[in-house]
Parts: C-alpha cells; structure tokens; sequence
C-alpha cells in the first residue's frame, strides 16, 4: 500500500516536473515554499512553545491556546472586534463599489474607464500610512472640516480616535480590493441576458436580483472575501485612526512579538486568525473558476 | 418607453456616485499636500500663508535621503526578481493547461489574502530561526512574496489575450525556441510584462507591514513616516508624503503611456 502511494506521488512529481506548466510554476512554488509556507510552519512551531520561551519545536505546551480561549485575557474581544470591522466594512463596501463597477462596465466609454481605473488603483501604490495620515489632517482640530466649520460660526465634530474612525479607514484603504473584483464580476454578465429579461417583463429590481447578481456573484465573493480578509489582518487603521481606541487582534499580536516579548503567546494568536482567514479562503476558492474570472476580463 | 427615462436617471445617479467615491478617495491626500505647503509647525485649515519651507528641509534632509535610497534599492531589486519569477507563473497560470494549473492558481493567490503584518512576524520569527541578520535584503524577499503573487495576476491577464498558434506558425517556419521567445513570445506579452513591473515597483516602494518587520536597521520612508507619525511628528511627514506620492504618480504616468503606446504599435501591427 505505502509502496504504491509513494510510486504514484513519484510519478506525479514526474509529470509535474516534464509539463511546461509545471516548470514555470516551479520559481513560485520556491518562493512560495521559502517565503510563506516555512514561516507560517515557523509560527506553529512557536505557538506551541512554553510561553516567554524563545525557541520552537524544543518544548511542547497547549497554555498559549487555552490562554487565549478561558477568559483570563481580553484578547478575545480583540477577534471579536476585528472580525466585527471587518464583517462591517466588507458590507458598506460591497454596496458602494457595486454602482460604481456597473457604471465602469457599461456606462462609461471604454477610455474613460481605464481612466478611473487608474484613478482608483493608483492609491495603492501610496503608502497607507500617508492616505491615513491625510484623514487626521481632514477631521483633526483645526483640521480642514474643523476649518471649514468654524468659517460657518461652530466647531467641528471631534470623531477622530473612535471606533467609527477606524471602520471609515478600512473602508478607505480596502476600497479598491472591493471594486476591482466585482468589475470582473460585473463584466461577467452579458448585456443581452438583462435586456431579454426587460424585454420579456421583469422588472428592474427582479432582474437584477435573479439575472445580473447571480452571474456576476464570482467577482463580488472574491471582492468580499479580499477586503473581510485583509480588513481582519489590518492594523494601521486601528493605530493611526483608532488611536487605540479599540484594540484589535493584530495589535495584540504586534504587542507580544515586542512589548511583552511573548512569542510564543503572538504565534498562538497569529495561528488562530490563520486558521479563521484560512478556512475562509479555502472554503470560497472552492467555489470559484479563476480562469473564467480573468479570461473573459 | 418608460423605462428609459428611468435609466438616464439612473445612469446620472451612477456618474455622481462615482465622482462622489474618486473625491472620498483623493481628499485625504490632498489634505497632506495642502499641509505640506503650509508655513508653521502645526497645520491650521484654512491655511494663513502658503511656504515650500517644508519641501526644501525635505528635499535636504539627510536623513531622509537615505531612507529614498534604501527604498528604491528595495523596490529596483523587487521589481526586477518578481517580475522574472512571475513571467514564469504567468505562464503557468493562463498560457499552458496541464494538471496541476487549477490547484497552481490557488495557491498563489494565498498570499495575496493573507494579512501582510501577520505575514511579516511570520518572515521575521523565519529569518530569526535560520539566523539571517534583517537588512534590506530580507525586505527584498519579504517582499517578493506577496509582490510576486499580484505581479503574476497583472502579467496573466495579458497572457489570456495571447494566441498561442502564433508560436505554432513560428515552429512551422523553423524558428527555434529561443526565437520564437524572443521574437514573438516576449513582444506580445511585453505590455503585460511592462504593467507587471510597474505595479512591482510601486507596491514595493509604498509598502510598509511587511518592512516594518523585515528591514532590521535599513529604513525605509513608509516605516519612517509611521514612527514620526506615533511620536515625534513634523510637517516633514505629510510633506515626503506629499513628495513620494507625486513621485509615484510621475512614474505611473510614464509607465501607463508606455503600456498605451505599445498597445498601439500592436494594434497596428
């Protein structure tokens, strides 16, 4: 039995190696194997070292995972609130990228299109600590809103530092996450489908709700699940923004690698919200067909 | 017919929400720029007297000059290494169709939905283990793995446009291999490649999670701006802000008119 499983990985290896695809593939995999598996197998290694301990795979306890779940730290409000924001943010923008993607797709021309597409992708390419940054000087005292304000006879509203603040910034920063994969989605639908539907009597709001969303679902479940992701991981928002405010999971992991100089207690924690972002991934690349996504785009 | 009424109504509604959107995502910057150029310590709107003090101190800082060149050597080293590892896995991923494609294209993608500064511990508690000193370098690989990964979904979707029978009639006419890489693999594909490397440099240059972990004693200015902005703030923040952006935006342009003209020349061709 082991004999014939290690023939048929062996055979496999072959075949991988003597496709064209699969040596073109071989670079990445490298990279990928060195840069992220090797790492993330690192931190398992740490989340289960006695904790305060600096070293991996060389003691084995479950204390940092049981710390994390019996109530005795507040780390578990950190997931909850991560996980809240990011569930929050992913909504809002779901609903204000989609309009905006209609328009790209079918109501701008062609040239404008790519036009605001750059307009929207360049913002990435800025650090996010600089666009965040901007945001203190717009809503901050004596800010440009609290300017403003003033020349009209009151004073600005003081919302810096509170936890609507930080769900505004990841809104901001994970914007084009959201509206770059649901243009895909929206390109996905053809036009002639929804014009036969109006012509046949649908109303507007059921053909959208029965033709066009569900056709362009791929690129807004990919859309989605981007920004929750990285909105769940972020942590600059919560720092800059926040101002603390909240604390959120990556900041109690940032805090243990250095502050509290726990290790294996941050392992712990970054395997947890692995394991969430992970099985989440997984279980929406299940349902999604890349290659119809990007071909068609 | 009524229901085109409806749609100009609708169609106008869109064109506002959009021009809405762009201005939400602009003004912040702008608000740096506005106090980058504003005199005094402390930014005041509206502002009393406009001043480029800010930008000279800037432009002469020492400091600062090395924090730039630490940052393009980084994003120079990562454009290039990414952009050959991700022609690769273009390749792979949209050109051939062999067995483990579906499964390839996943797993590059995990990467890029992975949090950056969980990323970033996870290279560091790694770079630690094997005993690599963090510099630069690290940060050149830390960040080649995420960068590589969104460079290969840039330079594939050109590759989803190439018709591969064009390698096919060059075999038939007896070109050999490096030929035909060279000479029609290469010039198709080359607009994707150009775009590929821009967003390499770019996202390298602006990144900060993944350098605030892996660039040891080697800063660069994201991570400069990030700890002025925790402590110790000058208006010299908003202003290298201001002035990398504007450099970004340089490049962006130049490199978009490129990616333009090239698909130009081959529209003609």
């Amino acid at each position: 039995m082991t004999k014939f499983s290690v023939q048929k990985i062996k055979s496999s290896l072959t075949e991988f190696i003597s496709s064209k695809g699969g040596k073109c593939a071989l670079p990445v995999y490298i990279l990928l194997t060195l840069g992220f598996v090797a790492p993330l197998f690192m931190v398992l290694g740490f989340s289960f070292a006695t904790p305060r301990s600096f070293s991996a795979f060389t003691s084995f306890s479950l204390d940092n995972f049981i710390q994390i779940f019996d109530g005795s730290t507040s780390v578990w409000r950190s997931f909850l609130w991560s996980i809240a924001l990011a569930a929050f943010v992913t909504a809002i923008l779901a609903v204000v990228c989609y309009p905006v993607a209609v328009g790209m797709v079918r109501i701008f021309g062609s040239k404008t299109s790519t036009f605001i597409s750059i307009l929207f992708v360049f913002p990435l390419f800025v650090s996010e600590n600089v666009r965040l940054y901007g945001w203190i000087l717009f809503f901050g005292k004596n800010g440009v809103l609290d300017g403003i304000c003033k020349l009209l006879g009151f004073h600005g509203p003081d919302i810096l530092f509170t936890p609507g603040m930080t769900a505004m910034g990841l809104a901001y920063s994970y914007l084009p996450y959201m509206l770059f994969p649901v243009i895909m989605g929206v390109a996905l639908v053809p036009k002639d489908l929804i014009t036969a539907a109006r012509d046949l009597g649908s109303s507007r709001l059921r053909t959208w709700w029965q033709i066009e969303l569900p056709l362009a679902m791929p690129g807004v479940l990919i859309g989605m699940l981007l920004t929750f992701v990285l909105a769940t991981g972020s942590m600059s928002e919560s720092k800059i923004l926040g101002g603390q405010s909240i604390i959120v999971i990556t900041n109690d992991i940032d805090v243990s690698f250095t502050f509290s100089q726990n290790w294996p207690q941050g392992a712990a924690l970054a395997v947890v919200l692995t394991l969430i972002i992970g099985s989440l991934t997984l279980y929406a690349f299940k349902k999604i067909d890349l290659d119809k996504l990007m071909g068609r785009s | 017919m009524e229901y085109t009424k409806q749609g100009r109504r609708n169609r106008t509604l869109i064109i506002i929400w959009t021009i809405f959107v762009i201005a939400f995502i602009y003004l912040p910057v702008i608000c740096d720029a506005l106090s980058s150029i504003s005199k005094g310590r402390y930014f005041m709107f509206p502002i009393k007297k406009f001043s480029l003090d800010w930008w000279s101190k800037t432009a002469n800082s020492i400091e600062i000059s090395s924090l730039v060149s630490n940052s393009l050597l980084i994003a120079f080293v990562v454009t290039i290494l990414s952009t050959v590892i991700a022609f690769c896995g273009a390749l792979a991923f949209a050109r051939f169709s062999w067995k483990g494609k579906k499964l390839f294209q996943k797993i590059i993608l995990l990467p890029v939905f992975f949090p950056q500064p969980v990323l970033g511990l996870a290279l560091l508690l790694w770079f630690n283990a094997i005993g690599i000193n963090l510099s630069w370098q690290t940060a050149v690989f830390a960040h080649l793995v995420w960068i590589t990964p969104v460079v290969t979904l840039v330079i594939a979707i050109q590759v989803y446009g190439f018709d591969p029978t064009l390698e096919d009639a060059a075999r038939d006419l007896g070109a050999t291999p490096f030929q035909i890489f060279y000479r029609i693999t290469l010039p198709l594909l080359w607009p994707g490649v150009w775009s590929g490397m821009l967003f390499a440099f770019l996202l390298s240059w602006g990144n900060f999670p993944l350098s605030l972990y892996t660039t040891g004693v080697d800063n660069t200015v994201p991570k400069w701006l990030y700890s002025k902005m925790v402590a110790g703030y000058t208006p010299m923040v908003p202003t290298l802000g201001t002035m990398s952006t504007l450099g970004a935006a340089g490049l962006m342009l130049v490199g978009a008119l490129t990616v333009y003209m090239m698909h130009r020349r081959q529209g003609r061709a």
